[in-house]
């Protein structure tokens, strides 16, 4: 394999390094939501000195407070600290939106892969694949809760578990057309190692429709999150995520009304930076992705 | 509104009956009909009453069952399907009548086989009617309209037995259905009782809608309706019951009017649904519930007394009914195992829970010598006022210093996981939070929560000898002054063991349309209610 | 022709059979409904019973078998809790959840194409923005915070519509579209999104091909142009997601039920999955996945039409 081939690998991430920093500057849209998103992402960092009080402080007698001097946004129906829950919130959130797009990315870029280059596996995988979509993602995600016990950890498993398939479909797609490459024959023919053709090769493809799709099942992810909580089948209850403090808003809507409305708009706005940045992302990075079908 | 059972009978007499109702006047039925659309408290799955204990299928019992004998609005047991009840001398055999014009359902005339048969069924489920019939001899009929029961010793709690409010209710079925081993339940089609509405069964949705209709040959009694016992008159045409899963929509329901009758409205929102137009909010259950924190007697740290009681000391029953129930008009801190208000209530042993003291706790905790194991609590996330009970019990433990583990699952899960008499690190669990209703705590006898024999008590499974024996001699005694002498004593021995801590005592209030009328003291009773 | 769907109509079965599969392990992975059938009060005696009765104590592989082999006669088996038949409640149920996605696909279909071509037309003008923005902020709101401000708006305030509830289309036609129209948007909301996002995205790419720059060099009038040209070569990845978007919509369709108080499919599992009703669990994920491969396999065949290009 010449130096030259790899070079013609490699040139666009380059470029698409810096088309990310022009795109910001160009795209006023897409800096305001990678504003949104950095601000939000300090909160969360510093959490604990941003809040007020204990997050998890119960205090029954000072319960459904309206906003006050000590409490900035008023009290829950357990008398916790809305805006401190609300600073912990960001971390819980984030957390859950990031962890899912990771561990969905990384499991199906890993499966993908082999998936694509391994012939034999190749039916097998992609049956189980199409098995796992065709099960209604909440469905799958609140029966797993259910059945393995409600904690963070079960909450991400569950909602990144139904996110896996279509990641497999995405890297396998670019796989198979990798693999045809000339390039890629080549490796293949002078003897190179498998995982090296994929790492030199395979996976810097992948990576601008990964990071597209990554953002979208972050947002996705803290939307399901917030559904769970609503079904019964979230986070445990002392755990301050958004999701729950919408889904216990909701029961006392008509008496504390903030209660849902501070949680909701954190919630939608953080999703909403993260779709906008998602697509920004995609038109920058990857033209082609705004045309592939079924890509959400 | 009520019409005497002389008339009924007449009407329905021989081949003219169906002549006779069409020729009822209009006007002698102005306030009945309608329907009347329910919100219950939970969706009803399980349609035999004897099968479990869950209070929505004690509803539903007493919508389509009727029952030999049954409590008034003063606890006092009356007669309802029985005609009378005649005891010999020795106070061993008590024969046991039938009115007249009592038919199942199906048209079939009700039998005292039925009844008799009926009878044994509950007596092998329910934990009042096992003792019961562990003083039965034998459960008969005598070929007419007379139930016969025999028993080997005198027993002071026959009639409170068969005549028993709360859950598992002795309802009657027809033999074929009485003839069912306890594990084989009655099916959607198989829903046939004696009671003055009707089971719709080609329009069951289960967990989404049940239909009951008014049953045209239910002969209520001529006294006047007082909770289960008087005269069970149907004045709706039928009851609707509608399952909501989201308590916002059922505020509006009501609110719209798209709903007549919500049966359980959150304390919280009790002053919204009263101050909207059209709209009353009241509580029909003076008896209320009992918030329990059921500790496991046999494992890990739960098992050492002084853990127990260190957490019953610590616990403060004001903050934990703000954060279950809120508004305080609902919850009253209770210290005693019967329910506050009702005839065994009283203060022994109480002192110590009546002033928490965290303090006092810790150093009840140092004594009990608890060495920081873990202490794992079943938290149920699917039941608001469970999920905030257990917040404030966790928050207190955590306080007190013991290494609390909450572990969050639904209701289901709960059921499951508390069913394990395994080590805490093989499944096991320490704690676990609920509640019952006052009806089924109303003496040592009939409350199971109480019961402390080992494998034959409530999961827990607490237990002591001397709480047994006391409890016999409760249900043997004779005498409301004796009876409560013995509670006092039954009391005090609890409280020195704590097999659960007592959460307070909390009101769910009624919501309903102001066209809805005659709604009878609670467990939620359909007849006597009417819709103009 | 036809052995080309047979073909495909045989690929189906290793995918239901993954579907079971999953299903069945999962629900097993811990613990049974026997305690929760037994009661609240039960004894560890009465709870085994109750296990014993429903054969809830024999392998899981022997349980699997059994199911499976019922499945295939088509025995969905029974409700631990009823006792009824699963088939039975499904058809109970099935007429809302079907009508509700029906109402829903044709709703956004008929406004999110129109949405995603206008935007398409006038792309980067503050029209398509404007589309877009709309389409991004579908993905970002809970269903349920929608329908409760739906609900507020529309019924409580201004008293239009009823709150909850469902009427047969064909018992009260009136009162059909009166219930079903808030429950429509909400779910419409994340549906019109998706489809308005790969219109544009469709028509965008085939605005750029030779033959409609040749249409357009022919005089032809724009809106000719656009509706006879564009979207039909568009309407094959629009048609792909309205399918691939039925998993979507089901997961929507059990939140929007609750919120609406709707007595469908999604309840009916959501009640099952939190009770541990097995039989009803299997056997509407089961119901779920046919409907979701069958509905794509139709898609499918229907692009070979639409798509003269397309041939297996």
């Amino acid at each position: 394999m010449s130096a030259a081939e790899d070079i013609a690998a490699l040139p666009p991430r380059v470029n698409r390094g810096v088309a990310v920093l022009g795109l910001l500057y160009r795209n006023p849209i897409a800096a305001l939501a990678a504003l949104t998103l950095a601000s939000i992402a300090f909160g969360a960092a510093f959490a604990p000195l941003l809040a007020v009080a204990d997050p998890t402080a119960l205090s029954p007698a000072t319960r459904l407070r309206p906003a006050s001097a000590d409490h900035m946004l008023g009290t829950d129906h357990l008398g916790r600290d809305v805006w401190s829950r609300m600073v912990y919130g960001a971390r819980i959130s984030v957390t859950v939106g990031a962890a899912a797009a990771v561990l969905a990315v990384a499991s199906g870029l890993l499966i993908g892969l082999f998936t694509g280059f391994i012939r034999w596996l190749d039916p097998v995988i992609m049956r189980i694949m199409d098995g796992l979509m065709a099960i209604p993602g909440v469905l799958l995600a609140i029966a797993l809760v259910s059945v393995s016990g409600a904690s963070l950890t079960t909450v991400i498993a569950a909602i990144t578990v139904p996110e896996v398939p279509r990641v497999v479909r995405l890297v396998r797609s670019v796989v198979l057309s990798v693999r045809e490459e000339p390039y890629v024959e080549a490796a293949v023919a002078v003897g190179t190692p498998l995982p090296l053709i994929l790492w030199r090769h395979v996976v810097p493809n992948c990576v601008p429709p990964l990071i597209v799709q990554a953002t979208y099942i972050a947002a996705s992810a803290m939307l399901t999150e917030a559904i769970l909580s609503f079904l019964g089948a979230g986070t445990p209850p002392q755990i301050p995520s958004w999701g729950n403090m919408v889904a216990e808003g909701r029961l006392l809507f008509q008496i504390a009304p903030m209660n849902l409305i501070w949680p909701g708009i954190a919630l939608a706005v953080t999703i909403l930076a993260v779709n906008l940045l998602g697509d920004a992302l995609r038109d920058r990075l990857d033209p082609k992705l705004a045309k592939r079908v079924g890509q959400r | 509104m009520i019409r005497t059972t002389t008339n009924r009978r007449q009407l329905l007499g021989g081949a003219a009956a169906a002549a006779g109702l069409a020729a009822l006047p209009r006007g002698a039925r102005a306030a009945s009909g309608g329907t009347l659309k329910v919100i219950p408290h939970a969706s009803l799955t399980i349609l035999d009453p004897v099968a479990t204990t869950g209070y929505i299928v004690r509803n539903h019992g007493y919508l389509v069952y009727d029952t030999l004998f049954a409590q008034d609005a003063n606890l006092e047991v009356q007669p309802q399907m029985a005609s009378g009840v005649e005891i010999s001398p020795d106070g061993l055999t008590y024969r046991i009548g039938l009115r007249d014009g009592l038919s199942w359902h199906d048209g079939s005339p009700v039998t005292a086989e039925d009844c008799a048969l009926s009878l044994i069924r509950w007596g092998q489920v329910d934990g009042m009617g096992q003792r019961l019939f562990s003083y039965v001899e034998s459960c008969t009929h005598d070929g007419t309209d007379t139930i016969v029961l025999k028993l080997s010793r005198p027993y002071g709690l026959v009639l409170q037995s068969i005549g028993k409010l709360s859950t598992n209710v002795p309802f009657m079925m027809p033999k074929r259905f009485a003839e069912y081993p306890t594990s084989q339940r009655i099916g959607a089609d198989e829903v046939i009782g004696s009671g003055p509405f009707t089971f719709n069964a080609a329009e069951f949705r289960p967990g989404a809608r049940v239909v009951y209709e008014r049953n045209p040959n239910y002969v209520p009694r001529s006294e006047p309706a007082s909770n289960a016992a008087g005269g069970k008159v149907a004045h709706l045409d039928s009851v609707e019951w509608i399952n909501f899963p989201d308590p916002n929509t059922q505020l509006n329901a009501l609110m719209t009017g798209e709903v007549d009758y919500w049966e359980q409205v959150p304390a919280d929102l009790a002053p919204i649904v009263a101050g909207t137009r059209g709209v009353k909010v009241q509580n029909f259950n003076p008896l209320g519930n009992m918030g329990m924190a059921r500790f496991n007697s046999l494992q890990g740290a739960s098992a050492n007394p002084g853990v127990r009681r260190a957490i019953t000391r610590a616990l403060n029953q004001t903050d934990l009914l703000l954060a279950a129930v809120g508004s305080p008009e609902f919850g009253e801190p209770c210290f005693s195992v019967f329910p506050c208000g009702t005839t065994y209530a009283n203060a022994a042993g109480s002192d110590f829970i009546a002033e928490p003291d965290l303090e006092d706790a810790k150093k009840i905790l140092a004594e009990s010598g608890y060495d920081g194991e873990r202490f794992v609590v079943l938290a149920t996330t699917d039941i608001p006022v469970q999920t905030n009970y257990i917040q404030v019990v966790v928050d207190t433990m955590q306080r007190l210093g013991i290494n609390v583990e909450a572990q969050a699952m639904d209701w289901a899960t709960v059921l499951q996981r508390r069913a394990s008499k395994n080590a805490i690190d093989d499944g096991g669990w320490n704690m676990f939070v609920t509640w019952w209703e006052g009806a089924d705590l109303l003496n040592p006898v009939v409350q199971f929560a109480l019961a402390a024999n080992g494998d034959g008590a409530w999961v827990g499974w607490a237990d002591d000898p001397q709480i047994e024996a006391m409890r016999t001699e409760f249900a043997e005694a004779q005498g409301v002054d004796a009876q409560k002498a013995i509670a006092e004593r039954i009391q005090a021995r609890f409280f020195e063991q704590n097999y659960h801590a007592l959460l307070g005592q909390f009101f769910v209030p009624t919501g309903f349309r102001d066209n809805v009328s005659g709604i009878l003291e609670a467990p939620p009773f359909f007849w006597n209610i009417q819709k103009t | 022709m036809a052995l080309l769907i047979l073909q495909r109509l045989l690929s189906t079965i290793p995918v239901l059979l993954v579907v079971a599969v999953t299903v069945f392990l999962m629900l097993r992975i811990s613990g049974d409904p026997a305690a929760v059938l037994a009661g609240d009060t039960a004894t560890n005696a009465q709870i085994d019973a109750v296990r014993a009765t429903f054969g809830l104590d024999r392998p899981i592989w022997e349980q699997f078998l059994t199911w499976v082999g019922k499945v295939l006669q088509g025995d969905l088996g029974e409700s631990l809790f009823t006792g009824q038949p699963v088939s039975l409640l499904i058809a109970q149920r099935v007429e809302p959840t079907a009508m509700l996605a029906l109402t829903t696909i044709l709703f956004s279909v008929a406004v999110a194409v129109p949405m995603g071509v206008i935007a398409a037309w006038r792309a980067d003008t503050w029209v398509d923005r404007a589309v877009m923005v709309f389409a991004v902020l579908g993905f970002s709101v809970p269903v349920f915070v929608l329908g409760y401000a739906l609900i507020l708006g529309f019924s409580i305030n201004l008293r239009w519509l009823p709150v909850q509830g469902y009427v047969s289309l064909l018992e009260d036609p009136i009162g059909f579209l009166r219930h079903i129209i808030l429950p429509t948007l909400t779910l419409s909301f994340i549906y019109v999104a998706l489809i308005a996002r790969i219109t544009r995205a469709s028509v965008m790419e085939t605005l750029g091909e030779d033959y409609i720059r040749t249409a357009r060099a022919k005089g032809q009038i724009e809106r000719r142009v656009l509706f006879r040209h564009a979207l039909r070569n568009a309407a094959v990845p629009i048609l792909t997601v309205i399918g691939l978007g039925v998993a979507l919509l089901i997961g929507g369709v059990v939140v929007t039920e609750s919120v609406f108080n709707i007595p469908g499919l999604g309840r009916l599992v959501v009640d099952a999955i939190l009770r541990r009703d097995y039989p009803i669990i299997q056997g509407l994920i089961l119901f779920f996945a046919a409907i979701y491969v069958g509905l794509n396999l139709m898609i499918d065949i229907a692009y070979t039409v639409l798509d003269p290009r397309i041939r297996y």
